[in-house]
Parts: C-alpha cells; structure tokens; sequence
C-alpha cells in the first residue's frame, strides 16, 4: 500500500485527515480512490494537484505509476513568473 | 563537468555548455527585432482604454453614445461586449485564477476595483481621436471606501470588495463574506514541542511593499478579426497558447479559430502571464471589422497591471544552542489585488523549505484590496517569506555567536531531508552553493565602517509541464527549429545547443524560432523556470525521431537489418566489416540530400508533458555601505551561487542569477507602490518608482554550482526564479551588520534608513 498524505488544505478539506494508506498503483487511481472517501475532494482534485511520488513531483499526470510501498503527497499545484 | 545522464556530445564537439552566439543577438543589437508595440497591419486602428478614477466604485452606468458619434471613432467596448463567466479556476502564473474574475478584471463590470481598472475601449483612426473619445464616455460612479492595506483589508468592518466572497480553509464556514478570500497552512512535527526543546528563540514581524515585475516593454497588443470570425494576435507574452485559450474563452470563439504570435519581449519576470489587453483588442476589431493596436503607457503597466503582493509576516523560529533549528512557525498575509489568488500558497510552502527542521507550522492569508490584482512575478511569493526566514536566521547565527553560513549549513536540506511542505528532496545543491560562497575571496575581504556584509539562501520548486517542440531538416541539411514558449532568457539559444548536440550539426546550422499557436501543439507558459528544462527535453524526444527515422532509411538504402546500423557521433554508421564494406557513414547532411528520394521529408516533433522539475537552490552574498548622512545605500560587491544542475548556455545562466540580484536589490532597497489617502497610486513612473539601473549596481559575479537533475537528460535544473529569493535577506542583513539595526521594513529606501540612523542616534551631527 501506497502512504498518501495530503498536505495544507487538502487534509482540511478530507474532515482533518492528512493520512492514508491506498492500494492505487497511478495517480489517477490515487484520485479516484481519494474522492471516494471524501467526495468533496474531487473537486480540488480536478482543478489540479502536484503529486509527489518518492520525492518526485508530478503535475497533470494522471497515467504515473505509484509503486506498492511509495510515499505520496498531496501538495498544492505550483507553477511560477 | 556535471553529471549529463547519457546526453553528452558524442562526436568530440559539444555545444551544450558552452556560450554560443546567441541567434537573437544580431537582431536585437542592431534594433531590427520586433517587440509587441512594432507589429502594425495595413488600416489598422489604435485602441486606448478608459479607466476608473477611483480605487472602488459601483458602476451604475455607462453612457458611450457620444463618444461612438465622434467621428473617426470605429468602436467602443464596454462591459456588455464580454459575457460574464462562471467560476472555474485557471493555472494563471503561480496561483489559480477563476474565470470570473478575469472577465472581470479585463474590463470592470458591477464595480471598480481599483484606480485604473478598465471600465471602457475605444478603437479610432488616431490617437487624439481615441483620446478624445474616452473623454465623452459618461461613467456614471457610486464612490465607495477602499482599502489599501492589507492588515486592515481583514479588519471586521473593512469596505468589502466583494459581497459574495467567503474565507475558504476556516471552520467553522464564514456566513458573512470578508476580504480574506483563503486561509492556509502547512503543519508536520510538533511545533510548540520543538520551541520548547530551544535555547534561543527569535520573533519578529516583517513587511514588504508591492513590487512591479518592471519589464522595459509595456503591455502591447495587435488584434485583426475577419468575417468568419477567425481572430490573429501579435502580442507581447509569456505564454501566446494561454492568451489564445483566455481570449477564445473570454469572448465565445474556438479555440482553432484564434492564432497568437508571440512577439519578441522586452521581459516579462512572470507579469505577462495573463491577459489585459488582447481580448479588448480583439473585441474591438469584431466590432470596427479593422486591425486594432493597443500599447499601454508606463502609467497604466503601473496601475493596471499586476504588481507582486507586499506582506506582513510574522516569523519564530527556535534553535539549540548549538544551533540545530528546532522549530519553525510563520504566518503569512498577502495582497491578492482587486481578485483572489496571492501568491501566498507558494510563500508558505517556501518559507522554510532550506533547512532540515522537524517541527514547522506556517500559515497564510490571501487578501483582496483596492490595488491591481497581482501576477505572477519571479518565485512567486518565496522571496517574502523567505527574507523574512533569512533575517531571523541572522539574529540566531548573532545570538549564538555562529558564523551566518556554518550555521546554515548545519541546518541545510539536502537530499532526502523531508521539506517543510511534504516530500523528501532528491539530489539537490544548498550546501554546495553555501560551500562556493564560503570559499570566495569575496567573503573574507576586510570592511570599513558603514560598511556591511550579509549571506541569505533561496529556494524555489521549478516545474515540467505541457511542452510541444519540433525539429526539421532543410533541403541542405541545417536545421530549424521551432518552440512554443516565448523566448526570455535564451531558450533558442539553448535549444539550438541541444539540439546540435543531439543531431551532430554545428550550432550555426540550427535556426531556432518561437513558432504561433497555429505551427505546434499546445504549450504551457514560459514560467516556473520551464522552459528551457522542458523544451530541452522535448528537443532531445524530437531528435530522438529523426534519428530512428534515419536509421529505418539507411536500413533501406543499405539493404540491412535495423540491428546493422547505429546512430553515433552524428551519422547512421554500418555495423559489421560486411555491411561497413558497401555504406559509408551517412550524416544528416547526407541524408537530407536524398530526403525526397527515401521518404520525403525529415523531421521530429516532441510532444511531452516534462516531469522531474528539480528544485535549485542558491546563496547570495553581498556587501554594501550605508551613507549616514543621507541614508542611501550603496551595493559595493554581490556574489551568487546557484544550482543549475547542468547550465544549457552558461551565460544566459549567469545573466539569470545576475538579472535576479539586480530585481532583488530594487526589491530590498527603493522598490514600493506608494499610495495616498485617497486610494490612488501616487508613484506610477519610473522617475518615481525607482528601480536598478546599471550604475546603481556593480557586476555581479555569478558561480555556477551544478548538481545534476537526475530526471532531465542533460540533468538541467530551472534557474530563473532563484535568484531572486535571496537577495531581500542577504541585503537586510548586511545593513544590519552595516548599522547595528535590524530593519523590518522593505524597501530599505533612503528616508526610512536615515530616520532608523536618527532614531539610534547614528546620524552625524
């Protein structure tokens, strides 16, 4: 199982829980399996995300793999000037 | 040489990592380049924009018959030419952007926001007849309270700018509406814990004031709409696919019906990553069925274009008294503008994303006022945060009495240090940047009184995205080029260079050009530090094409199987002594003459959406002497050292760090939007709003740390954001080291260090 935390208002907006332990293999399983659990997070979800696999962060990605035992989070999108 | 991950040249000759001429160059030099203001169609008209006086008002209506009566008066726009658009957020440089502003902020509808806000266009057959015209426009306003600043845009109370605004990230859900539009916040460890475990403890509160993104070239635009109502656009841009998505949006057409060029551009720094005034040029054109050209004047860059936020932070930061940082708290307030989305997410995150701390808990406000909304502008956000950090990492290096950069050192991420936001970082170069400024002859030159030496670090992510690249091989066997992001800071230099490498041609036989919307697929902006990260890897991916193409050809010509031939130092070669006896090494050059004759023409196109952004880091050291009698302050000497992982063009790197510096001296020492009572800006020039010229600064040396990014080819890293997160906390704390006094108040201009010095008693008698 992959350890997914959601970072900021995302672990706010899922009743205050950052943690979870999810057996998605990409990120768009990853979403699907989130917005099951806390519906009102599909939303943000769709608006977009950065996701961090391993350290690695991805953005609009939905086809990356995440590994059985990756540390995921859930971060805010980024972009820059 | 830093690790190029396989990407090295492989016929003796590299390009990458070099400083090649640079294609614009010439161009440029001798004035022949053309910037947004020098497009111009046959007929065209010229478009002026009317705006509102006043920093907040109701619009109760809009009277344009006079003008439209005018003779030579072809068109006029108002609110009732945009249809109004539902909320759906946008990427619109570091923040999202809801759809509803943007119509909004393009041209005022129920109210405006602020002075200078577009309340009407005009579209004439001259200048002073389109000046005239907006002076018949009878608006007719309800003037209501503003609020500029932003600690007291949150004050219960405050004017409201919009009634259905309602603070998102606090529970319970607000029923009233305010101006704070989110509140957020980033939290691991046990941050009360963690400042019980310190020796020392430092608290202080900060404030910057907006700064303008600066760029030389203001806001232009040409516009021509024809009868099918297919619409081309020459603008001035960081990102012409996003003006064409914006502008289909904003005004009802297809997307494949709009064609943008991106114009040569006199900087952007993150402020042309949204729209003003191509939807109103275009909206203009429909309706006067003519070409119509808007430039903005320096006064409305100034008062109607974003600036970045000024803040009030308040930092605590808590340290061992062997200096291990122990806690970390901060919170945030930040100026949106006139709509939400301050940079504040991103200030959050960066605040202390340089160093190893177990425990931090930072929070932040966005906050509209009756200022111009906000763009992007350079790491959006982390350079206010991050001073603020940096200040207070000074006072604890002072109160433990340890050097500024060993205790940053003892304190720096590296890789696998979890960051303040989340995630592990991978390879990254902090402690190398801090090693390379340590190491300079720079830190260890002897100072005079009223002078003062100061050291910050930065940090900023970097990002990939949606990045669409092509290459073709000519008839003689040169090579064009064509990328999608706006060329800023030598993206046609740098391309050219991979992709040379890539194919084995020299440099100057690749042609490099930033092609229309029409000519690739979508791109995202040139920001983020991506473009050249992404569009070198899109480089790489189209190359990658021609070459399994010309292998398949060879294969053919050859009469060989595809295990028989091989790319390698910038031919097709035989494999074998049997094959190698009959085929000579072909090069693209070669190929391109029989192109025709082997399957037509030659070419690649990269199509990616760039992942592995890896985040740089850089070191600022500065020396500068205050003057005690009129309280300027002089930049005697700066350094910067930066994390490129591997530099494309080392030049245009360095120009980067440098180019950064300088904004961030502007930034630290005179830079602020001055407002007067009544709400309206009282500053929006250059005479007034002072800005780094050359004189104001020495040359600043540049050192190139280079950490390779295992996740890009050539193991590239952004490089333009950084530079501009260190200087606001290496110059504060220089001049404290200059004075004795801790300023907490940027700009550290003229009149406020001479009433510090006076209030100390330092100024002579």
């Amino acid at each position: 199982m992959a350890h997914v935390t959601l970072i900021g208002n995302l672990a706010q907006i899922a009743g205050g829980v950052a943690e979870y332990d999810l057996s998605a293999t990409s990120v768009k399983q990853l979403f699907e399996q989130l917005a099951e659990l806390h519906p009102m997070l599909a939303r943000h979800l769709e608006d977009g995300v950065a996701v961090a696999i391993d350290g690695q962060i991805y953005q609009d990605a939905l086809l990356q793999p995440i590994e059985r035992d990756s540390e995921v989070f859930l971060l805010p999108q980024i972009a820059g000037g | 040489m830093a690790e190029t991950n396989g990407h090295s040249k492989t016929n003796g000759q590299s390009y990458v990592g070099t400083r090649q001429i640079r294609p614009d160059g010439v161009d440029k030099v001798t004035g022949r380049a053309r910037f947004g203001a020098d497009f111009n169609l046959a007929g065209q008209l010229i478009g002026r924009v009317l705006r509102s006086p006043h920093p907040h008002a109701r619009i109760v209506s809009i009277d344009t018959s006079k003008a439209e009566a005018l003779p030579g008066v072809k068109a006029v726009v108002t609110r009732d030419d945009f249809p109004d658009q539902s909320s759906e957020f946008i990427p619109a440089g570091e923040m999202m952007m809801n759809y509803k502003d943007v119509v909004r902020n393009v041209m005022a509808r129920e109210k405006a926001l602020y002075e200078g806000h577009a309340v009407a266009a005009v579209a004439a057959t001259s200048v002073a007849i389109a000046r005239r015209a907006l002076k018949l426009i009878e608006v007719k306003y309800e003037v209501l309270p503003h609020v500029i600043d932003v600690v007291e845009a949150m004050r219960p109370g405050a004017p409201l700018l919009h009634d259905d605004l309602f603070t998102v990230g606090v529970e319970p859900k607000p029923d009233k509406p305010s101006n704070v539009a989110k509140r957020i916040e980033i939290k691991q460890g046990d941050v009360e814990a963690g400042f019980k475990k310190a020796d020392v403890i430092v608290e202080r509160e900060f404030k910057t004031a907006p700064v303008h993104q600066g760029y030389i070239e203001p806001h232009a635009a040409l516009a021509t709409v024809s009868e099918d109502g297919s619409a081309e656009v020459w603008t001035t841009t960081q990102g012409h696919f996003i003006v064409r998505a914006h502008c289909a949006r904003l005004l009802g057409l297809d997307i494949g019906k709009v064609r943008v060029t991106a114009t040569e551009i006199g900087g952007g720094f993150g402020g042309k990553t949204v729209v003003y005034l191509e939807p109103l040029a275009i909206a203009l054109s429909k309706k006067a069925k003519r070409p119509v050209k808007m430039v903005m004047s320096r006064e409305e860059v100034f008062k109607a274009s974003g600036p970045t936020s000024g803040a009030t932070v308040r930092v605590k930061m808590g340290a061992t008294k062997d200096g291990k940082f122990v806690a970390g708290a901060a919170e945030l307030k930040y100026q949106a503008g006139a709509f939400q989305g301050s940079p504040v997410q991103p200030g959050v995150m960066c605040a202390y994303a340089p160093y190893d701390i177990e425990n931090v808990h930072v929070i932040g406000y966005d906050v509209v006022s009756n200022r111009p909304k906000v763009a992007a502008y350079r790491a959006p956000g982390a350079p206010i945060s991050e001073y603020a950090v940096e200040s207070v990492v000074d006072e604890i290096a002072k109160k433990l009495r340890l050097d500024p950069i060993e205790l940053r050192m003892m304190n720096a991420a590296r890789e696998g240090t979890k960051a303040a936001y989340g995630p592990k970082f991978g390879p990254i170069g902090l402690e190398e940047t801090l090693n390379s400024i340590k190491k300079t002859e720079h830190w260890n030159t002897p100072l005079r009184k009223w002078q003062g030496r100061g050291v910050a670090s930065g940090f900023w992510f970097n990002i990939g995205g949606e990045t669409c690249a092509s290459l073709t091989v000519n008839e003689d066997g040169t090579v064009s080029l064509v990328a999608g992001t706006p060329d800023i800071g030598g993206l046609r230099a740098s391309l050219a260079a991979v992709a040379a490498d890539e194919l084995g041609v020299s440099y100057d036989k690749v042609r490099p050009i930033i092609g229309d919307t029409g000519s690739l697929g979508f791109n995202f902006l040139t920001g983020g530090s991506r473009s050249a990260f992404s569009g070198s890897m899109a480089i790489v991916e189209a190359a990658k094409q021609i070459k399994a193409d010309l292998c398949a050809r060879a294969c053919k010509l050859w009469e060989a199987k595809p295990d028989q031939v091989e790319w390698k130092d910038g031919a097709v070669r035989p494999l074998g002594a049997a094959l190698a006896e009959k085929a000579k090494p072909m090069t693209i050059a070669d190929f391109a003459k029989v192109a025709g004759k082997t399957g037509g023409p030659i070419g690649g196109v990269g199509r990616i959406n760039a992942q592995g952004a890896g985040p740089s880091f850089g070191t600022h050291l500065v020396d500068l002497e205050v003057d005690p009698e009129t309280g300027r302050v002089t930049i005697l000497r700066y350094t910067v050292a930066q994390d490129a992982g591997r530099a494309l063009h080392p030049a245009y790197v360095e120009g980067q760090f440098q180019g950064g510096a300088v904004q961030g001296i502007g930034w630290a020492l005179n830079e602020e939007y001055i407002y007067g009572e009544d709400g309206k800006l009282q500053n929006a020039g250059f005479l007034d709003y002072r800005m780094p010229v050359a004189s104001d600064v020495p040359m600043i040396d540049a050192i190139l740390v280079e950490v390779g990014n295992p996740k890009h080819p050539y193991g590239v890293r952004g490089v333009g954001e950084t530079p501009i997160v260190p200087p606001l906390g290496a110059i504060a704390n220089a001049m404290e080291n200059a004075t004795g006094i801790r300023f907490t108040e940027l700009p550290m201009s003229p009149p406020k260090v001479l009433k510090a010095l006076k209030e100390k008693g330092l100024t002579p008698a």
